[in-house]
């Protein structure tokens, strides 16, 4: 196949792809959209397999066979909970690869250069394109695959971690060698300068030492970061992934890749500045890592927690008409989604009105918690965000946190030297009764007291989600 | 008096006004009672009128005084649904405490005399009118019910049909049914009215509740005035008396409507004053034969000029007007099961900790708000709630802006839009610029798709719904392994190491591929709606 095929199979691949993300605006339309996307990555492969330039196709094929094989059973294995970890997980896979490609081009570069004029003639594929370079583009293309190794080491490692801290093998807290920022700066610094050694030089050696500086930033950055930032981190690393296959498509000369590459880029940082937008953090701060310095003592809470049984939260919701859950990280530890649907399912057979509030960075994804619920057959039309229904919370009668703690927290607006001060929260404190179902006294993600937890109209329903929740079900179905 | 476990003892005593058949206490409020932490104690005979025998409370658990006097005696609480008439109040010692509609403007004496025997007072229809509170206000339970039954007993008293019908013995018209204050009983009558067919108008002086008449499925009488008329949420959710000038206007209309209407509910009261007279005699004069006007303010001397409290009358021409003023005990099992629940829910807010004792919290506004006496002082008449009332928002009036300042704002926030527009064009424009004079162009040509497709992702993600953030990592994590092209582009090499590298990588990102769009599939079937 000529060029000219390959081209327009790309043409088409990149608008299914933008076609892909685009759907994705609405429930109904995102099914439809990741046919899109499933088409479109089809074409481009198909496109490039058997278009110029290639070779091996077979090993390709089967290669892909395998890979595919194996990405098959893990994503039909995974729980919904696990969701962000595997995310997390496939991005590691995603800067390896760059990283590999990233290298492949200075290998080829560096065979390439040592060749004479007429092995050059004879060459075919990327090495036919990399002969054709004048001095000018080698350093361009030098400059564009050291970026490409360069954001997926970041990238790699930075996934592995961030998928250490999401499945709990890894600690949460934000955790910094001696020296901190300094490091990273330094590490950042001496990068580019074994870049400006590699242009002029072209050796493996400042190629090499670029790749750990890098695995190394990658690393330092997300063990800087709390479990509770955990949501930005992957849509950033979701955008990194992209910028370097970006790189790699500028390295390559391929267009298809450098479409895709800014758009899976720009895609995920917009998602990381509305998920910051949302806690009310500057981006920077969120990406240099933890909370920012506190200005003054905290507020002291005072007061006690009450506890309650099942029976106590059985009876106040059979008196309540209208009732609002929130949902957090704990519902998803404890798999407790089912029962929640259950419990609104019975509850909406009763007649009373349940809808669900969802705080924008509830869970460790952003909509991890919508996703939860749509598993468990919750309709998404009752499921609201932060914005649509924290007017009505006033009028609410019940509502019940489950394993969520930051997002209620009253805090930040209440106490101007608290941590989280200014970011947006869930105003459940005004329902007229709120029961909070969490595994003991211990504070939240970011360490913080909740006075939620010490109002006047807060019980507290102490125990695991799912069992506590088992309890509430059996009370309920009983009347 | 407690008993062995301390616990304390609410007790409802039989009603002893005449032909007052509701009882405050239920079997069923009973049991959330007891479960409150309180023994229940009934009167014999209490519950009677309303359908609940002495036996169906000793099955809930509730324990029979035999007298009136004995449960007065024993009873820490006492909760009763009419005011406690002086036979009552002489029980009324220390420490105990009533809950019952008291209304304390009107019973100051008593009110003095149970401060001084050192007595507590809850007045139930003095409960404030905050959201928080609905479920304790037993004037709006009572309010409901007696709208419902405007309805019924005008119905009762009407010779036809309310709906309009076409029969094989000819054409029956609908009723028409003017509902006149469109409160809480107000909305019941119209619900009522228009769910039996008639055609109902309504009217309130309050033109907010205009939206609430028109979701009942009536239509709103409007008048043609111009004044701004007084907020009905600034006087806590009740009417205020109106300008002279806008009655007259109201009864011009009234009188405009009377002969053609059927029926007319009245339910207009203002607090703390008689009831205003809004369907005088000339209106009732102009009505049909057979038409029924039922006064609901009738307790209150009646919005109809020729009410008689408590009493059926025919007028000379025909017209009956119904001025009973005991609409919720007419259907008192309904009333008391209501009634019952409305002392339960403020038991609940008496008892924080539902350990069978009370905590009387004065700095509760529900609760501070609804107290006539407390410890020997009568605390009548409440301060202002500190939560502000009501549900009605108030109608902000946008001022009026003319064409030219809305055209000129148009203008300014376009010129601003446009200014920031080119700014970024500019500096965009220059960098371009800068990186074109440097960069070869088979460089340039690569670099133009870049910004363009970074610029279609920034268009394209901006839109994406908030909930479909994580389908959306998962589609853009499977769209990432694009990345594979490079490699197949690289695995056929002459150089062996090149081949591996690509190789895993075109396996890494098979993986990726796969699973990524497979996640996402699943996620995006699980959404459905209700």
């Amino acid at each position: 196949m000529d060029l000219g095929f390959t081209t327009a199979v790309y043409v088409v691949a990149a608008i299914l792809f933008i076609l892909s993300l685009g759907g994705l605006s609405g429930q109904e339309s995102a099914k439809r959209a990741v046919w899109y996307g499933i088409v479109g990555m089809g074409l481009a492969v198909l496109a490039t397999v058997i278009g110029p330039g290639a070779g091996l196709w077979q090993l390709t094929a089967i290669l892909i066979a395998i890979g595919g094989l194996i990405g098959y059973q893990l994503a039909s294995k995974v729980e919904m909970t696990q969701m962000p970890e595997l995310v997390a997980g496939m991005h590691a896979l995603v800067g390896l690869a760059a990283v590999f490609v990233g290298f492949n081009a200075h290998f080829e570069l560096a065979n390439v250069l040592t060749m004479d004029d007429t092995t050059k003639k004879a060459l075919e594929g990327f090495a036919a394109l990399l002969a054709k370079k004048s001095g000018a583009e080698i350093n361009i293309l030098r400059v564009e695959a050291s970026l490409g190794i360069w954001i997926g080491a970041v990238t790699f490692t930075g996934s592995v971690i961030a998928y250490g801290k999401l499945s709990g093998k890894v600690t949460s807290a934000a955790t910094k060698l001696p020296g901190g920022h300094l490091l990273n700066a330094t590490a950042a610094m001496s990068s580019l300068a074994c870049l400006g050694w590699y242009l002029s030089s072209g050796a493996l050696l400042p190629l090499v030492i670029l790749t750990i500086l890098a695995l190394f930033i990658g690393y330092h950055l997300i063990m800087g970061i709390g479990g509770a930032d955990m949501p930005v981190v992957v849509s950033m690393l979701n955008s990194y992934s992209g910028w370097a296959a970006a790189a790699i498509g500028f390295s390559l000369g391929n267009d298809l890749l450098i479409v895709v590459g800014a758009l899976v880029g720009s895609s995920g940082a917009i998602l990381s500045y509305i998920m910051c937008k949302a806690m009310n953090r500057s981006f920077v701060s969120v990406i240099l890592g933890g909370f920012g310095g506190t200005a003054g003592p905290q507020m002291e809470v005072e007061g006690e927690q009450i506890a309650i049984d099942a029976d106590g939260v059985a009876a106040a919701l059979e008196d309540a008409e209208s009732i609002v859950i929130i949902p957090g990280y704990g519902m998803a530890v404890a798999q407790a989604q089912q029962n929640v649907a259950e419990l609104t399912r019975r509850l909406r057979a009763k007649g009373k009105t349940v809808r669900f509030a969802i705080h924008p960075v509830a869970g460790r994804l952003p909509g991890h918690m919508n996703v939860l619920l749509a598993e468990a057959k919750v309709p998404y039309d009752i499921v609201l965000e932060m914005d649509e229904i924290n007017d009505d919370f006033p009028s609410t009668d019940v509502a019940i946190v489950i394993g969520s703690n930051d997002i209620v927290n009253p805090a930040a607006q209440d106490d101007p030297n608290s941590p989280i001060a200014g970011m947006p929260v869930l105003e459940c404190w005004k329902a007229k009764q709120v029961f909070v179902s969490k595994r003991g006294q211990g504070t939240g993600y970011s360490g913080i007291e909740n006075p939620l937890f010490f109002k006047e109209n807060t019980r507290m329903f102490y125990g695991d989600a799912k069992a506590s929740l088992d309890q509430l079900l059996v009370v309920i179905s009983g009347h | 008096m407690h008993n062995g476990i301390d616990k304390m003892i609410i007790g409802a005593p039989k009603e002893i006004a005449a032909d007052e058949k509701r009882v405050a206490m239920t079997p069923d409020s009973a049991s959330q009672l007891q479960k409150l932490g309180y023994n229940c104690l009934v009167q014999s005979g209490a519950g009677l009128h309303a359908g609940f025998s002495d036996a169906a409370y000793e099955e809930a658990g509730v324990k029979i005084a035999k007298t009136a006097e004995e449960l007065w005696k024993t009873a820490d609480i006492i909760s009763k649904v009419r005011p406690p008439e002086a036979d009552e109040v002489k029980f009324l010692k220390k420490g105990k405490l009533l809950i019952s509609f008291f209304y304390p403007a009107q019973n100051t004496d008593q009110m003095a005399l149970i401060a001084k025997q050192d007595a507590n007072v809850i007045a139930m229809d003095m409960v404030p009118r905050i959201s928080r509170a609905q479920k304790m206000d037993a004037l709006s339970s009572m309010a409901n019910i007696a709208g419902y039954r405007s309805v019924i007993e005008a119905g009762n008293n009407f010779g036809r049909f309310f709906t309009g019908q076409i029969t094989a013995a000819g054409k029956v018209p609908p009723a028409k049914v003017l509902v006149v204050g469109a409160g809480v009983a107000g909305l019941a009558a119209i619900g009522t009215a228009t769910s039996l067919g008639a055609i109902t108008l309504a009217f309130d002086v309050r033109p907010e509740v205009a939206e609430q008449i028109e979701s009942m499925g009536a239509e709103f009488v409007y008048l043609d005035f111009e004044e701004t008329q007084q907020d009905g949420a600034a006087t806590g959710g009740y009417a205020a008396p109106s300008s002279p000038e806008f009655r007259e206007k109201q009864l011009e209309k009234f009188r405009e409507l009377a002969p053609e209407i059927d029926i007319v509910i009245t339910t207009a009261l203002i607090p703390g004053r008689d009831a205003p007279k809004l369907w005088l005699a000339d209106m009732v004069a102009d009505m049909k034969p057979g038409s029924v006007i039922v006064d609901l303010a009738a307790e209150r001397g009646g919005n109809c000029d020729l009410t008689v409290p408590n009493e059926k009358i025919i007028t000379d021409n025909g017209v009956t007007i119904v001025g009973y003023t005991d609409f919720p005990s007419r259907m008192a099992a309904q009333s008391s099961t209501l009634y019952s629940t409305n002392i339960r829910h403020m038991m609940a807010d008496l008892t924080p900790k539902k350990d069978g004792q009370i905590v009387h919290n004065m700095e509760d506004d529900v609760i501070r708000g609804a107290t006539a006496t407390f410890d020997g002082s009568v605390t009548f008449p409440p301060p202002p709630p500190k939560v502000q009332a009501i549900a009605a928002k108030p109608k902000e009036k946008i001022p009026e802006r003319t064409a030219e300042e809305i055209r000129a704002d148009e203008i300014a926030a376009f010129k601003q839009t446009t200014k920031n527009q080119v700014m970024l064009l500019t500096i965009g424009g220059a960098a371009l610029l800068a990186v074109g004079a440097y960069a070869p162009a088979s460089f340039m040509q690569h670099f133009i798709v870049f910004v363009l497709s970074v610029f279609v992702g920034f268009q394209v993600i901006w839109n994406v719904s908030h909930s479909l953030h994580t389908p959306l990592m998962a589609i853009t994590n499977a769209i990432s392994s694009i990345i594979i092209l490079g490699a197949i582009l690289q695995i056929g090499s002459s150089s062996f190491l090149v081949t591996v590298l690509a190789g895993i990588s075109i396996f890494f990102a098979g993986i990726n591929i796969f699973g990524g769009f497979l996640v996402t599939r699943r996620m995006l079937a699980m959404f459905q709606k209700s």
